[in-house]
């Protein structure tokens, strides 16, 4: 069953070459989890120019004759993965590919994401490949302020193109990977931060900073307004929410940091990595903030010590709005694959349903996005993953990714 | 549930292992067994006694001894015990910076049995392993063959050959992790010619004990490193190289080749550009199955249809966790993977369990279920290529050494508060600072 499927997409692959444009696409799927509603038992999803057109029971949506037609066992909406690096670590961990850590300070949120990412990377099109359709990549969690995020399709054209969002958080780290001798390197253990108390006195200074220089920008004469300065005003977009700080924390003490910061300076954040959420779960739940909770199959160390694959889990039954992701490494595997930690979530506390809209519909929410991808529905965008069984399991594959209507078959991953 | 002390059989056991020789047979029944040495049983018996398996067979076809102890273990499914053909847990290390060939170093002199990387390798169902040095020499060491019985001491882990002796390998790299400043090699051809230069010091060594024929006169000084090479020549030791590029994958068959030695490949990323060549040298791999390809450049063309190619030549196959590398607690999901991508199911249960006993010489006496064999196996949920299976029991030589009902075991198999230590420390202080964080685990602040 599962063979004679992939062979009729397959063979449909090969009689309609890859076109770089949308086409109209009708995908018909014994399951289809449309993460809006109850999965559907043969459902059909309509696309066209790009956009979804329809999606219901085979019964009530009618295929035109001239749309090519997709079929699989499960499909899902694009999976979105709220939080990678991939376009700035690339595969072959090399200098001239690894843009994701620029390490002559310790606070640039002036660094955007959309002026490093490498669409043609193959770690791109791998992670493709497995039916992730949109990616928050950007700076590491490896310095205080590492730089700006941006939220991409896979599409793997250029960045301008593919883009949904060039500017969609900021990347903060506490804890020991926000210090600047996180990374070894000789002598700079006397450069700041040294250590958590001064990583968040310096945080705070710069809050002061953005705030003053609003405030001075509004002046009434115009000659004493300072000029433009990229850095404040990526931190100003924190502090009025429109580009909020993505803190990556793990240690209790460091969530809590976080959270004092966000009181003091009125800030909106997300809350990232979070090992030790499960012993400050109260008082993440009271902030209202969400978690983009760790890879959940993350190499326990240093500060990830205590991370649990149960976590996701923890957080999700406590009512707190999570999302999971594939996060930065820096050695092998170069990315990990948003998927398998969802799987891994589900099979440890998560459940099927809940991992599945951690990495679609959820992960839309977190990231401001559900108006255009997230679930499958009339009007968003014509992302979707195709798979030759239960998309957890580790022996199915990803038979096909679907993209604003453009057809991939990187796999039969 | 309150930690429990260790009842008065066990606590006999532990302190004479004679006496476990008399124990009751104790039979696990009404699971579906995969005993790799054949088809599986829907419906089947496993019967242990002395550390040894008594018999394995369906159930109603196998007669249990008067006074076996029953475990009625319906809807689980039992297979051997996972054997990992390359690991780091417990911390252990090898040679030093101080030269590229350092056969002297052993791993023995090196691990912490009580590292919460063991723990959560049981945890995983992983009954036996080979402890690697790293890969950052030319020969960076000796390494051991353990069995992951309950231990107090490395020597409640070792795997004794007939001489006596400790199983284990030799750890040896080529490619780029071990190209560096001097005194390391600065090429791969300066690699290769350093490693010949060794094995023709090793060939001359042994020549001369030979000639010497029991004269101790004229017997040559003893070297430490050299008596291990010499092991190798004489096929007691067998060669575990890390190896990824397809060009220093035939470097090492080269080498093997021109001094005789017993090799396995490790990693061979780009193995499967050369599988034919390495199956016709009948050298066996251990694979690694990675989340994506490249982070280093070596393994840029890392592919997950290797095991299948290999699988196809001919090729006997294993995996590994390279534990830290991949999470000794999934290493059923090589498996997985290899399948995915086109191994079969058989092939890819063989490569975690009786491949990887072979790979290390140790398939006599683990691997499989099979009469007389070791009493290594494992109780899983489900079937053991599911990412919803869990490992539920992990049994070394007929004793229990992980139970996933146990909040203990449970912790170092999910993880959480306490997960990175070391495994509790008895008539301490720090007994009250583990049940806080057991407390911790369990409620959290709710």
């Amino acid at each position: 069953m599962k063979t004679s499927l992939r062979l009729l997409v397959l063979a449909a692959l090969a009689i309609a070459p890859l076109s770089l444009r949308a086409e109209n696409v009708a995908i018909t799927g014994d399951t289809v989890y449309t993460m809006a509603g109850t999965p559907l038992k043969n459902g059909v999803v309509l696309i066209r120019d790009g956009k979804i057109e329809a999606v219901g029971p085979a019964n009530t949506v009618k295929i035109p004759a001239d749309y090519r037609v997709l079929k699989a066992a499960v499909v899902t909406p694009g999976l979105i993965d709220a939080h990678a690096t991939v376009g700035l670590s690339g595969l072959l961990n090399q200098p001239q590919d690894q843009d994701m850590w620029e390490k002559s300070a310790p606070m640039q949120p002036e660094l955007r994401a959309i002026d490093a990412y490498n669409a043609k990377d193959p770690l791109v099109a791998w992670v493709r490949s497995f039916g992730v359709t949109t990616v928050n990549t950007g700076h590491a969690p490896t310095a205080l302020i590492s730089g700006q995020t941006m939220i991409v399709k896979t599409l793997g054209h250029e960045a301008d193109e593919d883009v949904i969002n060039p500017s969609a958080m900021t990347s903060v780290t506490l804890g020991r990977n926000g210090l600047n001798a996180a990374d070894g390197s000789p002598g700079s253990a006397s450069k700041s931060p040294g250590t958590r108390a001064k990583a968040v006195a310096m945080l705070r200074d710069e809050l002061i900073k953005a705030q003053e220089y609003a405030h001075k920008r509004e002046g009434k004469d115009e000659a004493k307004r300072p000029g433009r300065d990229l850095r404040l005003e990526a931190v100003l977009r924190a502090i009025d929410g429109s580009q909020p700080f993505l803190v990556t924390v793990n240690r209790q003490q460091d969530i809590i940091s976080a959270l004092r910061l966000a009181r003091e300076f009125k800030l909106k954040i997300i809350l990232d990595g979070c090992a030790d959420a499960p012993l400050v779960i109260n008082e993440i739940k009271a902030s209202g903030f969400p978690v983009i909770v760790h890879p959940t199959m993350q190499r326990s160390y240093e500060d990830m010590e205590n991370l649990s694959v149960e976590t996701a889990g923890r957080l999700h039954a406590a009512g707190i709005p999570i999302a999971l992701q594939s996060s930065y490494e820096s050695y092998v595997p170069k990315t990990r694959v948003v998927l398998f930690e969802a799987a891994v979530a589900a099979a440890n506390g998560l459940g099927f349903e809940p991992a599945l809209a951690s990495i679609t519909i959820d992960a839309a929410k977190l990231l401001n996005i559900a108006d255009r991808t997230g679930s499958l529905e009339k009007g968003k965008d014509g992302d979707v993953a195709l798979y030759d069984g239960d998309p957890f399991e580790y022996t199915s594959h990803c038979i096909g990714t679907v993209i604003n209507g453009q057809v991939f078959a990187d796999g039969p991953h | 549930m309150p930690y429990r002390p260790l009842s008065g059989m066990a606590l006999l056991c532990a302190l004479a292992v004679g006496l476990c020789a008399q124990e009751k047979p104790q039979a696990f029944t009404n699971a579906q067994i995969i005993p790799i040495a054949g088809d599986p049983i829907a419906h089947g018996v496993l019967v242990v006694q002395g550390g040894k398996i008594l018999a394995v067979g369906a159930v109603g076809q196998v007669k249990l001894p008067p006074g076996t102890q029953v475990h009625d273990v319906t809807g689980q499914v039992l297979m051997p015990g996972l054997i990992d053909s390359h690991s780091h847990i417990g911390a252990g290390s090898g040679g030093d910076g101080s030269a590229p060939i350092q056969p002297d170093a052993r791993v023995l002199d090196s691990l912490d049995v009580r590292d919460a990387s063991i723990q959560k390798a049981r945890a995983g169902g992983i009954t036996a392993v080979n402890v690697m040095p790293g890969s950052g020499h030319l020969i960076s060491g000796q390494t051991l063959y353990l069995k992951l019985r309950t231990a107090r001491t490395i020597d409640d882990l070792l795997i004794k050959l007939p001489d006596g002796s400790n199983a284990g390998g030799l750890k040896m790299a080529n490619g780029t992790n071990s190209i560096k400043a001097a005194p390391f090699p600065g090429t791969r051809a300066k690699s290769a010619a350093l490693v010949r230069e060794q094995y023709i010091k090793a060939q001359e060594y042994r020549d001369k004990i030979k000639r010497a024929n029991g004269d101790p006169d004229k017997m040559p000084p003893r070297d430490l490193g050299l008596e291990e090479l010499v092991e190798v020549l004489d096929g007691k030791r067998i060669v575990q190289n890390h190896t990824h590029r397809h060009d220093d994958i035939l470097t090492v068959l080269r080498l093997s080749k021109e001094f005789g030695f017993k090799v396995v490949l490790h990693h061979v990323s780009e193995g499967w550009k050369v599988a034919d060549e390495i199956a016709a040298a009948h050298v066996p791999c251990s694979v690694i199955m990675i989340d994506s390809p490249g982070g280093k450049l070596e393994t840029r063309d890392a592919d997950w249809r290797t095991p299948a190619i290999l699988e196809k030549a001919g090729v006997l196959v294993g995996f590994h966790t390279d534990d830290p590398i991949c999470d000794s607690r999934r290493f059923l999901r090589s498996a997985g993977y290899a399948v995915r991508a086109g191994m079969t199911r058989k092939g890819a249960l063989e490569a975690v369990t009786i491949a990887n006993a072979k790979i290390l010489g140790l398939e006599a006496r683990t691997g499989s279920l099979e009469v007389g064999k070791d009493a290594d196996f494992i109780l899983l949920s489900g079937d053991p290529l599911s990412v919803y299976t869990h490992v539920e029991q992990t049994w070394v030589e007929g004793k229990k050494v992980f139970d996933l009902t146990n909040p203990e075991d449970h912790l170092y198999a999910v993880g959480g508060v306490g997960a990175g230590d070391s495994r509790r420390a008895q008539l301490c202080c720090f007994t009250s600072a583990w049940d806080l964080i057991m407390a911790a685990n369990e409620g959290g602040n709710q």
